[in-house]
């Protein structure tokens, strides 16, 4: 049975010049234990498509549209504090910025305590030493002396690390963890993604692994989900998208990447930008910046189609298009 | 052209007064505190070339680039800028012109209340390199068209462009003194991917076509792969290794260097383990003795943990380890 199941998910802001959409007909599902990575530019609606799941969408912003399903229950039409409850105890989030996450007014010891008493069936002196113990399996030095310790006494990769374990102590089912790495330097960033990938699998949790940065995805995700502005161009398994992505967007993507192992004298680059929310193009909206546009491009928007091992939003995969 | 060095820094070093106010300091009877975010560092950057300099947050990089602009000065050694003495050169406003820097983040390095040509002029007229306002605008079309934006582009105020787009007018508003030096303090970090590809090529276009000598501050080891002639890789304010670009990849020689490569995630997934390197990077303000590494490298021992390692040749490369010396670091 699938974990998380989004179904054609539309969120939308209601602003005085009309109104925005964010989030078009996404639908992608989430098995128990799986890594999704879900990846895009800027403004391609990654973060957005989080936080609907989480229940925490900026206002004015909401789901106009859709479900989203935890094991078969709706929580997209949940009352606050309900959610609430899933939030936490059924679902962890992890955030890009660690300070923004911890309350800089409590020690971090109180505030996993907190966190346990309030989800598990746990009195506080047992939450203490699990929290300790939850400290050290984050990799924390001297977790016994540090729990007492506030936020601003660790560095940036050791908050990160709070936060991680903060997610992760009522044992969630699913976590959303939204640029969890990019705040941090590439060494630290190697520690923590190795870490977060152990534990996820130790404990069978789910994933959905927002981020721009494709080394992290392609070491941490089974399967990847490319987003360009505000739908999915193409969802398949890690190596296919990877190596060979059918969507010209996912190409143009993976291409621009610059490469570690060797120099280009130029480097493959997509032209223009990501249109705005407030200008979406008709048909697919990727058409003016694809190399491969032909007629029905502009007029007609893709749907998810078969593009052989994955799914591509893409015409040149509809019956008859003669793929390419 | 001559065979002097563009820019050339002799041992240099800034440090920073971090220390409490004097009253603090005398209640809880602590002495001064400095930060040494520039500990001695020399390197040349011959003209029409670029030298890149990589390291993670707070190793000195951006420190680095302001002081080789002079919008710092050092505390010790040097910076020859041509053949002249840089503060020598921040004087003469000929001089000041041939240099320009490139910053991070687009959307605060551009005025919001200036339109995009005043913006791109402002280097001219701080200059008066030019006064007549129809040459002025005709100047400013040619920038823009040579960064990629359309003239008509001037009329606009920078919140009208997207996050690349900024950039180049960044870059066009480098370019409009006629520059030949430029420091580039991590110009595509804060861009997407695609963008970021779109902007490399550009800089190395403009490079061939204006003969630009470039110091390129970045932390991303793949980006300055591609744009580097040489590569220093630095860590708490020294630079530990200084080599040709293809060098410093095909055969790493530093502990740290290579610890940092290890570091990137493996787009091939050719299912290499990769081992990352232990620990953080300390505190400047108190770095650890000898070499400032050691707690974190696998090759320390005894006299690494008290002797300062210093720069000597290892083949093409230049590196600061006590381990590359000795040969206990194998290749």
């Amino acid at each position: 049975m699938t974990l998380l199941q989004v179904k054609n998910l539309r969120v939308e802001f209601p602003t005085r010049r009309g109104t925005l959409v964010a989030l078009d007909d996404v639908s992608f599902d989430i098995a128990p234990g799986e890594v999704l990575g879900v990846v895009g530019e800027s403004g391609a609606g990654k973060s957005m498509t989080g936080a609907a799941i989480i229940g925490l969408l900026e206002p004015p912003g909401r789901i106009a549209g859709g479900e989203i399903l935890l094991e078969g229950r709706r929580i997209d039409n949940l009352p606050y504090e309900q959610m609430r409850q899933i939030r936490g105890r059924q679902i962890g989030a992890i955030f890009q910025d660690p300070l923004t996450t911890l309350n800089p007014l409590y020690t971090i010891g109180r505030q996993l305590v907190e966190t346990m008493t309030t989800h598990l069936p746990i009195g506080p002196g047992e939450a203490r030493e699990k929290a300790i113990g939850w400290l050290e399996l984050v990799g924390i030095p001297a977790a016994r002396e540090r729990i007492d310790s506030y936020p601003h006494e660790f560095s940036g990769g050791m908050r990160q690390r709070v936060v991680i374990a903060l997610a992760l102590c009522a044992e969630p089912k699913l976590i959303v963890a939204d640029e969890p790495t990019t705040a941090l330097d590439v060494s630290i960033q190697a520690q923590v993604i190795a870490m977060l990938k152990t534990l996820a699998r130790e404990k069978g949790t789910a994933m959905m692994l927002v981020t721009h940065d494709m080394g992290v995805i392609a070491e941490t995700a089974d399967r990847v989900a490319v987003m360009y502005a505000g739908r999915i161009g193409e969802i398949g398994p890690v190596r296919e998208v990877v190596r060979h992505a059918r969507h010209p967007y996912s190409q143009g993507l993976m291409g621009s990447i610059p490469p570690l192992d060797r120099r280009v004298e130029r480097l493959q680059q997509i032209d223009g930008a990501m249109p705005r929310l407030t200008a979406i193009p008709q048909g697919c909206a990727y058409n003016p910046r694809c190399p491969k546009v032909f007629e029905r491009c502009r007029v007609e928007r893709p749907e998810l189609l078969d593009a052989g091992t994955t799914r591509a939003a893409c015409w040149l995969y509809a019956e008859g298009a003669g793929h390419v | 052209m001559s065979d002097t060095p563009m820019l050339s820094a002799q041992d240099v070093a800034r440090h920073f007064d971090v220390s409490k106010p004097l009253i603090q300091r005398i209640i809880a009877r602590e002495g001064k505190r400095t930060l040494r975010a520039v500990d001695g560092l020399s390197f040349d950057i011959p003209k029409g070339t670029t030298l890149s300099l990589v390291g993670e947050s707070g190793c000195g990089k951006s420190t680095v680039a302001r002081l080789v602009v002079g919008l710092y000065g050092t505390t010790r050694g040097r910076v020859m800028f041509d053949g002249q003495d840089l503060s020598l050169a921040r004087a003469d406003s000929k001089q000041r012109s041939r240099m320009q820097m490139i910053f991070q983040d687009p959307y605060a390095s551009l005025n919001p209340r200036w339109r995009v040509v005043d913006i791109v002029a402002e280097p001219i007229r701080a200059f008066g390199l030019m006064s007549d306002k129809q040459a002025i605008i005709t100047r400013v079309g040619e920038l823009l068209t040579q960064v990629g934006l359309s003239p008509l582009d001037g009329q606009k105020y920078p919140h009208e462009f997207s996050g690349g787009q900024r950039q180049r007018i960044s870059i066009a508003r480098a370019l409009s003194s006629n520059p030949e030096f430029l420091v580039c303090d991590e110009p595509t970090s804060a861009l997407d991917v695609s963008v970021q590809a779109q902007i490399l090529n550009l800089m190395k276009e403009l490079q061939t076509r204006l003969g630009l000598t470039y110091l390129f501050i970045s932390h991303n080891l793949a980006v300055v792969r591609q744009v580097s002639d040489r590569i220093g890789v630095m860590y708490l304010g020294k630079l530990v290794e200084l080599s040709p670009a293809e060098t410093l990849f095909s055969a790493p020689r530093h502990p740290y260097t290579r610890a940092l490569m290890e570091a990137i995630p493996d787009l091939e997934m050719t299912g290499r383990q990769r081992i990352p390197v232990g620990g953080e990077v300390p505190s400047p303000i108190s770095p650890p003795p000898g070499c400032t590494f050691h707690p974190r490298c696998p090759l320390a021992n005894a006299r690494c943990k008290v002797e300062v390692p210093v720069m000597k040749p290892a083949g093409t490369a230049m590196v600061a380890c006590h381990a590359v010396e000795e040969g206990r670091a194998t290749l």
